[in-house]
């Protein structure tokens, strides 16, 4: 394997930067097209109903309607799904989430068209509606889709072992349950999206903020019953998605496109950010509850995991996205004896699908807050418990995987961190201060002016208020879909006479700097500079369908597909110079700094310009197509047995934060984030990663909550959904440690959503050190720390007790 | 207002980027939509149309506002200047040259607004503390890198 980089593993500059800085990068609402429509949606106030009429003759009249768009307009599937298909793209039978809509007013005026849309009559029969999860399953709840006969949207089992042998064999059993709530991508750019006849029955041609474009053009295919190569879909910049803009970009660009064949003129849909949180998918809800037996050296031997998740309305990513849960649901720990079910359930919620972590920073949540509960419960340091039950090379997952091929660092990011944390030493001095409580005076009677004149001795110092904790958390992470779906990746590569270059992957760029680190892949194997390769503009017409960029695969699959359109054409170029110059296979070929040479021989050499000129006219092909399919693997679907994932990265990170004992708050003071995500392809992007990442983690650890009403998510802008500012996490220190591996380019993996999933645990583990004591519902917000529970608006309490 | 009536249009004067510029226009237009629908300035982004986020961040009057709270009527006589106006004759600006050296640019989207909110920071203030610089970038959330590689980028630019 090669060993020495002239540009991987360096920090470069990503290629797209000048145009993003520069105000000219041209997001999906900066696209102008004459003669643009615009769409607006109708939708009820019903979370549940029967839709028994809609009527139009209030505003079907008026001026300011070009058309209207609803169900009966759509020529092909009017329920999509990316899994199941169970969500239309206009309501027609039945309202089952608050976000839905059942027509779309099209005109010129947006502003004139949100008022008509306020007009539409709808008739309905309100149906009871079903918000809680845990009632999903009970026979006589209402189903929300009756056509399925059941609100369980998939079950995932996993049996290992044997399970009560397990429980027997311990010393100690310790139950406990979790929740997490719903959460809110908060990509900075709300949705939007242009579809545009194309004359000549040519198609459509779709561009918007969208993360996969072949999905979007498989689903608008679906939809207006076309063939796969007349949906023409382009990505425009995209203003953050964190695996949010997907499904409900297939639905905007489905009714943004029969609008637009309908009307013959381009239609644009851009959403506000109310529309955007009340329609959009969220990250799933999950309710865990773990059972976990050990002796009394703190060997875990057993661990009964049962896991609630709300999908909310549709399907979605919903079976995938537990799947992840149902391998990683132990940790990185070997147990003999587990035994597994995630169960995902249909309710009136908003509709919970793929973001940033997948799965797993759930079941991260609970079971390293568990971990650390086991270590206090026995004596032992957090860091100990782990040493203990952690993975090393060879050991067997859950699923019964053997842990082989690649390094398994679990161990090396865990003793990293806590050497760059000195951790065991912070931990155990803050365990020593539990006793100090909120301070208080006492008095002899009963209190009754609570507003009393006090002595200076009675004040607290505002300090003497914080305590410092430590935490810590590590994980395994699956990389690439895994057994969740198909696995493979195109690229195309195409050198011009004059050396200049085109590259594109069929994976999109999402704002993580993914056609830097392609074009970094090619710069090191055919020694031209970066800033040489202009990366194209992603278009499903000119590529292969590359499955989507999710499960942090653009670098592992992308980035092998590059790797090997790249090498194609280096074995075509050193082939034709090998018979050019008369070389013996011994001759070393040498691509780098824009020159080609013979080792030792440097009469020999040409820069790679005057290369290309001469192999252009010699007829020799300056193209190619690379192509990298996942490694094979496989899964039992009854008892969650198999071959889950080709490889696995690992982390640990380490929260260091302080907790107001009076008012609850939280402040982050540090987190050292330890990743081995194999080779690092750009230094700056991967960096980015890191911070981006657990950023989002100390979000949903200790502030993030979309809460609920009969359905309708209670905070619809930033006013309410607070995420971290620039001032509210302290110092992030990332540590790199690379990895062997044999899949990926030079064994790079993933890291995107690894850097997030541990964050949270971590930052709870932290708490408990400081207070002394175990909280179970993200996020650990004020009232989490002080009261033990959440408080909602109406509550009789909420403000000053 | 009734059916049979219109808002009178506003005869604004005033500096974009350093160029005078005069115009009729509704005078309850959003600064935000003159910039982007009437004169093409695309830089300036929109995401959460309340103030909250800081896409829409320019500077008026040696000021960062968000430009989807201030109405063109408040506008004449005012010196505006928008992310396509910091760069001088084809050169970006230091802050723009340390946004791309440091990393501090992912999806791209909120780096409009926060490179304009550090601008008025550094005009203000050629050398902040790091505690300054969170203050002045507060108002500009970002998703995706974290804020750190952002407040690196404006702690080491020197005007």
């Amino acid at each position: 394997m090669k060993e020495k980089f002239n540009v991987i593993g360096k920090p470069v500059i990503r290629q797209d930067g000048k145009a993003k800085v520069t105000g000219q990068a041209k997001f999906a609402d900066d696209y102008k097209f004459p003669n643009t429509l615009f769409g607006v949606m109708v939708r009820t106030k019903s979370t549940h109903a029967i839709i028994k009429n809609i009527d139009y003759s209030e505003i079907e009249n008026d001026k300011n309607i070009v058309t209207i768009i609803d169900a009966s307009d759509i020529k092909g599937a009017k329920k999509t799904g990316l899994i199941r298909k169970d969500q239309p793209v206009f309501a027609f039978d039945k309202i089952v989430t608050p976000g839905d809509v059942v027509a779309m007013l099209v005109g010129v005026d947006v502003d004139e068209l949100r008022i008509l849309a306020k007009k539409v009559k709808i008739e309905l029969e309100e149906l009871p509606s079903l918000t809680d999860p845990e009632k999903s399953l009970d026979p006589d709840s209402p189903l929300i889709h009756p056509e399925f006969n059941t609100n369980l949207v998939v079950h995932h089992p996993l049996r290992k072992g044997d399970i009560e042998k397990g429980f027997n064999e311990s010393d100690y059993i310790i139950e406990q349950t979790y929740t997490t709530p719903h959460i809110e991508h908060a990509y900075i750019e709300p949705e939007c999206v242009t579809a545009i006849p194309l004359e000549g029955d040519k198609g459509i041609y779709i561009i918007g903020s969208i993360q996969n474009p072949f999905t979007v053009r498989r689903i608008v295919a679906e939809v207006l019953n076309f063939p796969l190569n007349k949906v023409r879909v382009e990505q425009a910049e995209l203003g953050g998605s964190f695996g949010g803009k997907d499904d409900i970009m297939c639905i905007l660009s489905a009714r943004a496109s029969i609008a637009a064949l309908k009307t013959k003129r381009p239609v644009k849909i851009k959403y506000t950010r109310e529309e955007s949180i009340l329609e959009s998918y969220k990250r799933h809800p999950y309710r865990m509850h773990y059972k976990v037996g050990y002796t009394k050296e703190g060997k875990i031997k057993a661990m009964k995991i049962d896991i609630l998740a709300d999908a909310g309305a549709y399907c979605s990513m919903t079976p995938y996205v537990t799947w992840r849960s149902v391998v990683q649901a132990t940790g990185p720990y070997e147990i003999e004896n587990v035994w597994t079910d995630v169960r995902a359930v249909y309710t009136n919620n908003p509709y919970t699908g793929a973001m940033r972590g997948f799965g797993s920073p759930q079941i991260v949540f609970a079971q390293e807050s568990l971990m650390d509960d086991i270590a206090v419960s026995l004596g032992l340091t957090p860091d100990e418990i782990r040493r203990i039950n952690g993975y090393r090379y060879g050991s067997i997952t859950a699923s019964g995987q053997r842990l082989e091929n690649h390094d398994v660092n679990l161990m090396k990011v865990l003793d990293t961190a806590c050497e760059a944390t000195n951790f065991r030493e912070k931990w155990l001095e803050n365990e020593k201060h539990h006793n100090r409580r909120i301070p208080t005076i006492e008095f002899k009677d009963e209190i009754i002016n609570k507003n009393l004149i006090l002595s200076d001795r009675e004040f607290v110092e505002p300090e003497d208020t914080w305590k410092k904790g430590i935490g810590l958390a590590i994980s395994f992470r699956g990389s690439s879909l895994g057994a969740e779906g198909i696995d493979a990746a195109a690229a195309y590569l195409s050198i011009q006479s004059d050396g200049s270059a085109y590259l594109l992957c069929g994976l999109a760029e999402n704002g993580q700097g993914m056609k830097t680190a392609y074009s970094i892949i090619v710069s090191e194997i055919l020694g031209i500079p970066v800033e040489n390769i202009y990366y194209l503009e992603l278009t499903t017409a000119h590529i292969p369908d590359s499955g989507p960029t999710v499960a942090s695969r653009s670098t592992v699959m992308g980035g092998g597909a590059v790797k090997n359109a790249s090498e194609i054409l280096r074995k075509r170029f050193e082939d034709f110079l090998r018979s050019q110059w008369q070389l013996t296979e011994d001759d070393l070929i040498v691509f780098e700094n824009n020159k080609i040479y013979v080792k030792g021989k440097e009469k020999f050499s040409l820069s790679f310009s005057e290369f290309t000129a001469l192999a252009y006219k010699k007829g020799i092909c300056l193209a190619s197509i690379g192509w990298y399919p996942g490694p094979k693997i496989h899964w039992d679907e009854k008892v969650g047995q198999g071959k889950a994932y080709f490889t696995y990265v690992y982390g640990a990170q380490v929260a260091e934060v302080r907790v107001n004992i009076v008012t609850g708050e939280v402040y982050i003071d540090k987190i050292t984030a330890v990743h081995d995500p194999g080779k690092v392809i750009n230094l700056l992007g991967a960096l980015g990663q890191v911070y981006g990442g657990v950023t989002q983690g100390a979000g949903y650890a200790i502030f993030e909550e979309l809460s609920k009403q009969n359905g309708f998510p209670q905070e619809l802008n930033f006013d309410q959904y607070l995420i971290p500012t620039s001032k509210d996490v302290g110092e992030i220190v990332p540590i790199f440690i690379e990895g062997k591996d044999e899949f990926g380019p030079w064994g790079a993996k993933s890291l995107g959503e690894p850097t997030l999933e541990l964050t949270s645990a971590a930052i709870n583990n932290a708490i408990r050190n400081a207070v002394g004591e175990r909280y179970f519902n993200l996020p650990v917000n004020l009232e989490e720390v002080i009261l033990k529970r959440k408080l909602r608006p109406g509550d009789i309490q909420r403000g000053s007790l | 207002m009734k059916k049979n009536k219109i808002l009178k249009k506003i005869k604004l004067r005033f500096t974009l980027n350093g160029e005078p510029v005069e115009l009729e226009t509704l005078p309850n237009k959003r600064l935000l939509d003159l910039l982007r629908d009437d004169l093409n300035l695309t830089g300036t982004k929109e995401g959460c149309s309340i103030g909250e986020c800081g896409a829409c961040t320019v500077i008026v009057n040696d000021k960062a506002v968000n430009s989807c709270l201030m109405l063109a009527g408040e506008i004449n006589g005012s010196a505006i200047i928008t992310i396509e106006g910091i760069s001088q004759n084809g050169n970006l600006h230091p802050l723009q040259e340390n946004f791309l050296k440091f990393g501090a640019v992912q999806c791209g989207f909120c780096i409009p607004g926060m490179i304009l909110s550090a601008y008025a920071l550094l005009n203000k203030n050629r050398r902040p503390d790091e505690e300054t610089i969170k203050e002045a970038i507060a108002g500009n959330l970002c998703r995706c890198t974290g804020y750190k590689q952002i407040i690196e980028a404006i702690k080491n630019t020197k005007l």
